[in-house]
């Protein structure tokens, strides 16, 4: 554990670029405050930005104009406030068998926060959108160390850009971002997986032809057809491969540890589920291995692209107790039993199960 | 060239009030740690090296060094790449 500027200790992965995760116990609300929310960089230089002299710059092929958005002209558009996870794509890496290599994300690179901010679409009707456009593009402040490493920038789909959740966010938690989750703006994809929420956001333009780099391929890819995903991106697939894109259903349970001490009698595991933005429907639990299931209570609903906590009580008898839980979706959509393993280690919802000693 | 480096990480810890705190990372000794210092810090922190260990085989290695060359584009000579490659397969690798 180690503390960064401004944040409580966190699992330290990387120094730099920065890269840490957040422990179990911060998952114990559906709102993770904002001191103990996830840090995520690909590139370690990080500048100190200065609201009043920041701007976003607006424009590309695919748009009709070009133009500067200050702080605060971000603020005289109208404002909306939505509640959504944000989740690395490679969150539990670490837990890939056989491993892969990459940061050894844990269970805590992902957060739920109630972000504020202006539409992205509001943002582009300034500019107006091309009818061959295609792609938005995205940079942020932040570049490498080293001029040759290729800048960390991503693009959207139009469709995805335009969308109402999407936003571009000053606000997170009723106060602005902290400066390791973007400050003083960054871009909110809900239902999306966090490689597309742009921190420090400086640049957004719309493309013709869709975006090259790095970033864009061979990174955050997911083998075509492996996993039950809806949203796709298609300017930028190709026959083996396509960008990694919305969540895929997971649950985590959050009151305890596999392994953990308990009392025998009367136990209630609690925890969080989400999914990509269709809204989680049940989560189901097991305590004889996954012959029966019996429903959890959900807790409160505070939109369908953010966390949803849960509870299950339980009966623990002396010695080992298991748990397991599987969150379904309103479209259906369960989490996995096995492993559905990719070179990434990306959408791991492998059904979680957890031991209990009771005595 | 170690100097070099450290001078570069000094730069980067102070270079913001909201820069991480950085603490040395110590690999283990052997042929090639100077190598190692010498060019994967200037990039990243030494704790990456730490973090993929030891689930990487002598190929997965080479891969990630060649990663670093190729798409992020380190200036690494190859006689430095092999020394690298070999000390991170000795040191860190499964």
């Amino acid at each position: 554990m180690a503390a960064l500027p401004g944040k409580q200790p966190l699992i330290k992965l990387s120094y730099r670029p920065p890269n840490y995760e957040s422990p179990l116990p911060y998952f114990a609300t559906p709102i993770t405050p904002n001191d103990r929310f996830y840090v995520r960089y690909h590139l370690s230089d990080i500048p100190s930005i200065d609201a009043r002299t920041y701007k976003i710059a607006i424009g590309g092929d695919g748009a009709n104009a070009q133009t500067e958005i200050t702080f605060d002209d971000l603020k005289k558009f109208p404002a909306y406030e939505i509640v959504a996870v944000n989740q690395c794509s490679g969150n539990r890496r670490g837990l890939s068998k056989p491993h892969v290599a990459g940061v050894q994300w844990g269970y805590g690179a992902m957060g739920c926060a109630r972000w504020k901010g202006v539409r992205l679409k509001d943002l582009l009707d300034k500019v107006g959108l091309k009818k061959e456009a295609i792609e938005i593009a995205f940079n942020g402040a932040e570049g490498p160390a080293f001029d040759k490493t290729p800048d960390f920038i991503k693009s959207l789909p139009v469709w995805k850009a335009v969308d109402e959740s999407t936003l571009i966010a000053y606000e997170m938690n009723g106060e602005p971002l902290p400066h390791f989750n973007g400050y003083p703006a960054r871009l909110i994809v809900p239902g999306w997986t966090g490689t597309y929420w742009m921190k420090h956001l400086s640049t957004i333009d719309a493309l013709t032809k869709p975006q090259g780099g790095f970033w864009m391929n061979p990174a955050y890819r997911i083998p075509v057809g492996e996993f039950p995903v809806v949203a796709r991106f298609m300017t930028q697939e190709n026959a083996t491969t396509a960008p990694i894109t919305e969540m895929v259903v997971n649950s985590l349970i959050t009151s305890h540890v596999d392994g953990a001490k308990v009392k025998v009698g009367k136990i209630t595991v609690r925890g969080l589920a989400w999914d990509g933005g269709y809204g989680v429907r049940a989560i189901a639990a097991s305590t004889d291995g996954g012959q029966t299931w019996s429903a959890a209570t959900l807790g409160d609903d505070l939109g369908r692209y953010a966390f949803r906590p849960w509870s299950f009580v339980l009966t623990a008898k002396r010695g080992t107790n298991t748990v397991m839980v599987n969150a379904t979706n309103k479209i259906g959509q369960t989490q996995t039993a096995t492993l559905l393993f990719n070179p990434a280690g990306y959408h791991n919802n492998v059904m979680q199960s957890v031991t209990l000693n009771a005595g | 060239m170690r100097f070099v480096v450290f001078a570069m990480i000094a730069a980067f810890a102070g270079a913001t009030a909201a820069s991480a705190e950085e603490k040395p990372i110590e690999l283990k000794p052997g042929p090639g740690l100077d190598k190692v210092e010498g060019n994967c810090a200037a990039c990243h922190s030494l704790d990456y090296i730490q973090m993929n260990s030891p689930f990487l085989s002598a190929a997965g290695w080479d891969a990630e060094v060649t990663k670093m060359i190729k798409a992020f584009g380190a200036p690494i000579t190859d006689a430095d790449a092999k020394l690298i490659a070999d000390y991170l397969t000795k040191n860190y690798g499964r």
